[in-house]
């Protein structure tokens, strides 16, 4: 499945829900049911401080694909990160660039993006990117 | 006891009558910025309908219109806070801007010596932080810290140990942004009186909320912002006893702040021109003035005993929450802090969003106290004249409602 395919299933899914209650306790149970990282990558380099919550994002490369892991100590900044791995990861990084990610306009959780300096998820989503552009060029983190 | 008609109030405020994410507006984030009443807007309006023009500049009438109006604001902000003229009262744009200043004009006029000390204290905003750090970096003096107790007061004995004869200042917050902890300033200011330190109140959070009385704290400064108290961003004042302001150096350069200039020398205005360079925010400061009128208008005495039975309802409500903790004393003003156990503020803060509940989430620009506390952040509800009981009781369900979706 492309990328853009996996961000229109994404977004059928959430096009279920009623109303925002239903939605972002789908979001919650995203955030509950994504592995934690563990302990000893939880790290300052790592770590994506926002003004409100604070991301962790280590990203690797397996056999020429992206291979993301990401937690937060808000729950759901972790269900919205789940929804960017579920787009993002094992993919190829030509692909991770390449990536329209506006499909999150489309969710109702639009709010938690705000390109702000402060907000942590956003920052997470470049920083994913980057990440990206550095495997691409052969200086995999 | 005198009471608020909040029904009557509320009309004066438009945009509570405004809905987000479908739910009524709930606003709790009045220690940020309160909302503007249509006395205020109609301020603003009509000075930039009727008078507007530069003031302190022209024979022509406008701009004798605008300097009458905005001095006359300067007298009705000296009034409110009982300065003892109205010259000792400099318009800023707002606290940061008034802390700023006074710490600018310390360090050009040569009476900090290195090796002194300033005093502030584990409450304070970053504002009343940073300016005092940078000061101390560059002249080489000592920044002590009074220590905050767990109940989210200021450990008083500690500040009588810190305070010596090497102290210079000592900048303290009135009530704490965070936890609405109120200082008992008027000692704070007397210890330091008797080691000859000046004094400099950050009155942002006491504005709206307390009857202010310069003289009777005994401080040398006093601070606050406009929006924090009905009137718009971008203004506030700085109280400063004139003799100091006599003394002290001008801040910044430019227009109204000089008396004459040549390329050889330059001689400066009186108090409080020589502190206000350039264009002031003219229409800010004769608004800010209709917003002190209002406030007035209404009884500081009635807003008090308002805000005082919201707030208490508030701790009583949010208290019998399974796992929630409230910061600071239980007599507090304007803001009320909390934490749920388990759940991060954040989570809490987006689904109360999500019903129409506006409040403030995260570390509330007071790091360092939040580090005490041994949290990132908390929420926090802060009150103004227009809450209702109702606005209350029903956060405490929504609190309930957010629980059961995190949980």
């Amino acid at each position: 499945m492309t990328i853009a395919e996996k961000q229109k299933e994404l977004l059928d899914e959430l096009n279920l829900f009623q109303d925002w209650t239903e939605r972002y306790e789908y979001v919650i149970g995203l955030g509950k049911n994504l592995p934690q990282m563990d302990a000893a990558l939880l790290t300052n380099d790592r770590l994506i401080k926002g003004c409100q919550s604070q991301v962790w994002l280590d990203c690797n490369v397996v056999e020429g694909k992206m291979v993301f892991m990401a937690d937060s100590d808000s729950v759901i900044t972790k269900g919205m990160i789940a929804l960017f791995v579920r787009i993002l990861n094992e993919e190829e990084p030509d692909d991770v660039i390449a990536a329209d990610l506006s499909f999150i306009d489309q969710t109702g959780l639009k709010e938690h993006l705000a390109p702000t300096r402060a907000n942590a998820l956003g920052l997470m989503a470049a920083q994913m990117k980057k990440c990206a552009i550095e495997a691409s060029s052969g200086h995999p983190r | 006891m005198n009471s608020l008609d909040v029904e009557n109030v509320r009309k004066d405020f438009p945009i509570l009558d405004q809905k987000i994410n479908g739910r009524q507006l709930v606003y709790l984030d009045n220690a940020a910025t309160t909302q503007k009443p249509v006395q205020v807007l109609d301020a603003s309006r009509s000075y930039y309908q009727e008078i507007n023009s530069n003031i302190h500049r022209g024979v022509h009438q406008l701009s004798q219109l605008a300097t009458s109006a905005h001095e006359k604001a300067r007298e009705t902000i000296a009034r409110f806070i009982n300065a003892q003229r109205p010259e000792e009262v400099i318009f800023t744009s707002g606290t940061t801007d008034s802390i700023n200043l006074v710490a600018d004009i310390f360090r050009k006029s040569g009476r900090m010596k290195k090796g002194g000390n300033i005093i502030i204290s584990g409450l304070e905003h970053h504002s009343n932080v940073v300016p005092w750090q940078m000061i101390c970096e560059q002249l080489e003096l000592e920044l002590k810290v009074i220590p905050v107790l767990d109940d989210g007061t200021l450990d008083q004995e500690a500040y009588e140990e810190l305070i010596d004869t090497k102290t210079e200042l000592v900048a303290i917050c009135h009530i704490s942004n965070a936890f609405g902890t109120v200082n008992n300033i008027a000692d704070i200011c007397s210890k330091a009186r008797s080691v000859n330190a000046l004094t400099v109140i950050d009155g942002a959070q006491s504005i709206s909320h307390e009857l202010i009385d310069v003289q009777s704290i005994g401080c040398d400064f006093y601070c606050f912002s406009g929006h924090k108290c009905y009137a718009p961003t971008g203004v506030g004042a700085l109280y400063g006893k004139f003799s100091l302001l006599s003394e002290l150096p001008p801040w910044k350069g430019g227009g109204e702040m000089i008396k004459e200039v040549t390329f050889d020398k330059t001689t400066y205005n009186d108090p409080p021109y020589k502190f206000e360079a350039g264009t002031p925010n003219i229409e800010g400061g004769i608004a800010l003035a209709a917003a002190l009128d209002y406030v007035n208008n209404l009884g500081i005495s009635a807003i008090r005993n308002h805000e005082s039975a919201l707030i208490n309802k508030a701790a009583e409500f949010l208290g019998q929450i399974d796992g929630l903790t409230i910061y600071g004393p239980p007599e507090r003003v304007g803001s009320l802090s909390f934490n749920i156990s388990d759940i991060h503020h954040f989570d809490l803060g987006t689904l109360l969003d999500k019903m129409g509940f506006a409040l403030r989430t995260g570390h509330h620009c007071c790091q360092p106290l939040m580090s005490r506390f041994g949290v990132s952040g908390t929420l926090r509800a802060s009150f103004a004249i227009y809450n209702t009981f109702e606005e209350v009781e029903n956060l405490a369900k929504a609190v309930e409602k957010s629980l059961n979706m995190l949980r």
